[in-house]
């Protein structure tokens, strides 16, 4: 593949670029895997002619190269260096006709940068309704470029693009604004120092806040004339630099774009006024969510019944159909229990990512960030933190990714900082485990007791996520430059394709990223719970035979059977280190296997669950689920050991635990450093140790 | 001349030829420039941000912000 051309999109936001990409690619792109590895850019192939294959980049949306949010940097970077090897051999700048002038922007940017450059413009079928006319020849020949004119809602122009990008020898490489112009003196002092390098990525470089060409920053900054410049001197280039730009695309759409403006849309301004409306705007937007809610609980419960149904059917016929041994309780206990823990989850993560991708497709979600703009900046959050703290539902991991928007780094770093307090979906599973085992099965009001518990967390997550962020916000001192912008993009109907694309890719990213690690640790603890090095573990038969006849009880075969595995449970290498921390463990009122899927579950915190099924299906038992052999369980003393004390302790750990390490690893990456990941870390396990021991010892 | 933040909703005015020297390149890129029309569309409940209809584009911004952009109302 190394010899395809390598093709990247850029444009706008809100241009369409993704259904083009899609277009361009179909299923064969790829997004790169959330733990440690590149998550930026998406890639994908397409086939251009009978020879020619073209790699395609899809780069984060930008207004321009002039960064404010971390994903224009992406893009910015990815332009600036040459070495990288995603660097483009064509850019395709994408457009759509409504604000084509303020797209031409971006395009014109591009164009400087001295790359091949293709002009797109989508949303090609609303020329006719906005009273949009386009010639398209005169505007290649005002911009030295060609331009496909595309409508992915209607699948017209995809071919053309195509077509433009196999013929890349006969693009234009020249640049539509002379520099020279923003400040002759300055631009002719840079050109003598530097005669090799183009002057536009020199001025990106020295305007722009990236790591990108480091070698020539330095040599800048060495040559003490350009740094000189005061902050003011150069803002005030810039300003000039995009008066230049404007004047530049003005006169080109001048000869070849006209516009009706008696086309007015009633529509809009009717949704627009009714979406943002102090009373029907914030009532719309709860019923919505409330909705999803609703939808997400009540409809996925029965994939989910099903998916744990099938898997627990699957190992069971593993059991009876392959000769016993090692192998086949390795399948059986670790790797099917553990791929189940995974699959449980997509019916959730995928109902929600469907709803936010409709909702963002659709427009609809620029009004909530207008709506809650307000409400959010006391908490140190911008309206912009909505979409974060709605998608931490499902799974941190994006939710962290989807701050990067966030133009304001003090609000995004406390929204990434308090996402991991919402309930993600891996918390559901421990929460509905624990519920089943200690909250009775009464109503109140109508309503079931387990429901209202459940219910009650979700609050608690929400709460503690605005009050971290409270707390944040008043003790980080950091001054960065505040601004905050949101475009308001017409309604549209979504496109089906597009949110379908969002929502396969968002799910498989979560299956393929958390679950190898949720998969491996499942194995890992099967190892460890079925092997000892102790002579109590390896003579385990004896030594339970032996208490046994020394008792002189009847006993069954099968009670002995249990008995024998309990004891080599205990005495296992997980025993052991359950054992060696339940002194830190028993004031929150667990007991050594519960310390266990702690520590386990500090990876993931749906291992929990899968630990205890691991221990107690390794325990094995007439009861044949999870929680009916957790019922079992007695103390020392014959009392259960998941009663109500302990049972809220588990639930409030687990509200408040970071127990995720995908996330600290995409807080990591997104932060740059250690340093946040660590305080987050630190935080909320305090806060969790702490939490839980006073709900223990006030229920005991 | 007046800042942006103090239209009411539905007023429009012109920007004015002498630029503020604070105003973010974010803004002009978009399409605050000398000479561009400026409508406000709708204010948030809370009284911010701000919706406006600047050169075509539809764009929120914060109160703050917006006090940077000066016009020229239209009568």
């Amino acid at each position: 593949m190394s010899a395809a051309l390598k093709v990247a999109l850029i444009g706008n936001p809100n241009t369409g670029k993704s259904s083009i990409f899609n277009a361009l690619t179909g299923l064969r792109q790829k997004v790169g895997n959330y733990p440690g590895i590149t998550v930026e850019k998406k890639t994908g192939y397409c086939k251009l002619s009978d020879e020619l294959e073209a790699k395609i980049i899809d780069l984060p949306g930008a207004y321009s190269l002039n960064t404010t949010s971390l994903d224009e940097s992406v893009a910015v970077e990815l332009l600036l260096n040459k070495r990288n090897e995603d660097f483009p051999d064509v850019v395709v700048v994408i457009a759509e006709v409504e604000n084509l002038k303020r797209n031409l922007l971006l395009f014109t940017q591009i164009k400087d940068l001295g790359i091949k450059t293709v002009l797109a413009i989508n949303m090609a079928d609303r020329m006719g309704r906005l009273g949009i006319a386009l010639d398209i020849q005169t505007l290649e020949q005002e911009l030295d470029t060609k331009i496909a004119l595309i409508s992915t809602r209607k699948n017209e122009g995809i071919d053309a693009l195509k077509k433009l990008l196999s013929e890349h020898s006969q693009l234009s490489e020249s640049e539509v604004l002379d520099v020279n112009r923003i400040d002759a003196i300055y631009f002719e002092g840079l050109k003598k120092t530097f005669p090799k390098i183009s002057l536009y990525k020199l001025w990106l470089a020295i305007t722009q806040d990236v790591n990108f060409m480091p070698i020539e920053r330095q040599s800048i900054a060495d040559q003490s004339s350009f740094s000189t410049k005061s902050k003011d001197e150069l803002k005030k280039m810039q300003h000039r630099e995009t008066v230049l730009r404007y004047q530049f695309i003005n006169s080109a759409l001048k000869k070849a774009y006209q516009k009706d403006f008696t086309k007015a849309e009633g529509v809009q301004g009717f949704l627009d006024r009714l979406f943002t409306h102090k009373i029907w705007g914030y009532l719309i937007f709860f019923v919505i969510l409330f909705s999803i809610f609703q939808v997400i609980f009540d409809f996925s419960s029965y994939p989910m019944d099903a998916i744990d149904g099938f898997f627990g059917w699957l190992s069971e016929w593993f059991k009876d159909n392959l000769p016993t041994g090692i192998l086949t309780d390795l399948i059986a206990e670790g790797i099917i229990a553990g791929i189940g823990g995974v699959v449980i989850f997509i019916p959730q993560i995928a109902f929600l990512f469907l709803f936010i991708a409709l909702l963002e497709e659709s427009g609809y979600m620029s009004r909530v960030v207008f709506l809650m703009d307000r409400l959010m900046r006391p908490f140190g959050l911008s309206g912009k933190s909505v979409v974060p703290l709605i998608s931490g539902m499902a799974c941190a991991i994006p939710a962290v990714m989807a701050t990067r928007n966030i133009e304001n780094w003090k609000e995004r770093l406390i929204t990434i900082l308090v996402v991991p307090f919402t309930t993600c979906s891996a918390r559901l599973p421990v929460y509905l485990i624990i519920i089943a085992l200690v909250i009775p099965e009464g109503r109140i009001f109508g309503l079931g007791y387990q429901a209202l518990v459940l219910t009650g967390l979700y609050f608690l997550g929400f709460l503690s996520a605005f009050l971290a962020a409270a707390i944040l916000s008043a003790n980080l001192k950091l001054d960065r430059k505040n601004f905050f912008m949101v475009e308001m993009p017409t309604f549209k109907t979504p496109q089906l394709k597009n949110v379908g694309f969002t929502v396969f890719e968002k799910t498989k990213s979560f299956v393929f990223g958390a679950g190898q690690v949720i998969l491996a640790l499942s194995i890992v603890i099967w190892f460890l719970g079925s092997n000892g090095y102790s002579d109590d573990f390896k003579n385990a038969e004896e030594i339970v035979i032996a208490q046994i006849e020394s008792t002189s009880e009847l006993v069954s075969d099968l009670e002995i059977e249990h008995k024998i595995s309990s004891y080599k449970l205990e005495h296992s290498y997980i025993g052991q280190l359950g054992k060696f921390i339940e002194p830190a463990v028993q004031p929150l009122g667990y007991d050594w296997k519960i310390g266990i899927a702690l520590i386990t579950s500090f990876a993931a915190r749906e291992v929990f669950v899968g630990t205890l099924a691991t221990i107690y299906s390794v325990a094995d038992s007439e009861e044949s689920t999870i929680v009916g052999r957790m019922a079992l369980e007695r103390d020392a003393v014959g009392r259960p050991i998941f009663n109500l004390a302990t049972g809220v302790s588990i639930l409030i750990f687990y509200a408040f635990a970071m127990q995720c390490m995908s996330t600290l690893a995409i807080v990591r990456k997104e932060t740059n450093s250690w340093k946040w990941p660590l305080i987050q870390l630190g935080f909320m396990t305090v806060l969790a140790y702490v939490a839980s021991l006073i709900t223990y010892q006030l229920l005991v | 001349m007046i800042s942006i933040d103090r239209l009411r909703v539905g007023q429009k005015g012109v920007i004015v030829e002498e630029l503020d020297a604070h105003i973010p390149v974010k803004l002009m890129e978009i399409g605050c420039l000398p000479g561009n029309e400026v409508e406000l569309i709708q204010i948030a409940p809370l009284n911010d941000p701000l919706y406006f209809l600047v050169d075509g584009s539809r764009i929120a911004i914060r109160r703050e912000m917006a006090q940077y952009v000066k016009i020229d109302l239209k009568s």
